[in-house]
């Protein structure tokens, strides 16, 4: 990599961020305790796919990997929306966010 | 230049998503979160997406991480409590997180053929044409449908929402207006 000039910076780190990126997403559905915080987890882990997307669009020069983000970013805010609401409903029942707790497919 | 911007939002961009899972309170891994998504918008721009640099900003940091910082207040979201954790958690999942980010790593440390990205280089193909030029021609003649589908399903997960949000599922006030209705 130190015979490349500074200016420029291989696609394959891009590619590396993006699946570290989505690994501690991954890390931090499985350890967070509370239920929004999971659902930013999610957030993160869509957003390091989006960037491995936009990493393939430059690569190949094509506008279909962009497009794709920009049609993964209307779903996440959609996905956003509803998750969140889901979640103020729960809290109404169940006066907690805590993942522990809310054990059951009952309200 | 391109290097220097790379590590350092890269570096922004990793310290915000161990931040996030660091934090105890739900406050501040969204504002981690945050600083992960506008970092993330920079590396769209130093490869060439300035749309998506923006949708990002406007769309993720903005929009999306406004109602996430509103429920948390609204809903006066506490610290979390350090609980261990199921077993299953611990004992599956930190290896599978391992074994998946191995097999990533490998299959991308092993790609043919993957070129390098410097600033002002775009999409490489289109010539004379800005980025937003491009997206904009696929999306509105090709994927005209899908477009318009998703604003669709954005006026559905509005109304979803509100259906989800309001008190009491709309069963105990809207009795009292059919009773007087009739």
């Amino acid at each position: 990599m130190n015979s490349l000039p500074w200016q420029e910076v291989p696609l394959t780190w891009y590619l590396l961020l993006s699946a570290v990126l989505f690994a501690l997403g991954v890390v931090g559905f499985l350890i967070k305790r509370n239920l929004i915080t999971v659902f930013m987890s999610i957030e993160l882990m869509l957003n390091a796919v989006n960037l491995s997307f936009v990493t393939f669009a430059h690569q190949w020069g094509a506008v279909k990997g962009q497009i794709f983000v920009f049609f993964v970013m209307m779903v996440a805010a959609a996905e956003a929306a509803v998750g969140l609401a889901i979640i103020i409903a729960i809290f109404r029942v169940r006066a907690t966010l805590a993942v522990d707790r809310i054990d059951l497919m009952k309200l | 230049m391109h290097l220097i911007l790379f590590v350092v939002f890269a570096g922004f961009c990793l310290a915000g998503a161990i931040n996030l899972l660091l934090q105890s309170h739900p406050i501040n891994s969204a504002l981690s979160l945050i600083v992960v998504m506008t970092s993330l918008a920079v590396l769209y721009l130093l490869l060439g997406a300035e749309f998506l640099a923006a949708a990002q900003v406007i769309v993720y940091a903005g929009a999306i991480m406004v109602l996430f910082t509103f429920v948390v207040m609204l809903l006066n979201a506490s610290r979390e409590e350090r609980t261990l954790g199921s077993r299953a958690a611990r004992a599956v999942g930190f290896p599978a997180v391992v074994a998946i980010l191995a097999v990533l790593a490998t299959v991308i440390l092993h790609l043919q053929g993957v070129g390098t990205a410097r600033i002002g280089q775009g999409l490489t193909n289109v010539k004379g044409s800005t980025n937003i030029e491009e997206l904009s021609g696929v999306l509105f003649t090709k994927l005209l449908l899908p477009f318009e589908v998703t604003s669709v399903l954005i006026l559905i997960a509005i109304l979803g929402a509100v259906a989800l949000a309001r008190h009491g599922h709309g069963e105990t006030e809207e009795t009292p207006e059919r009773t007087s209705a009739q």
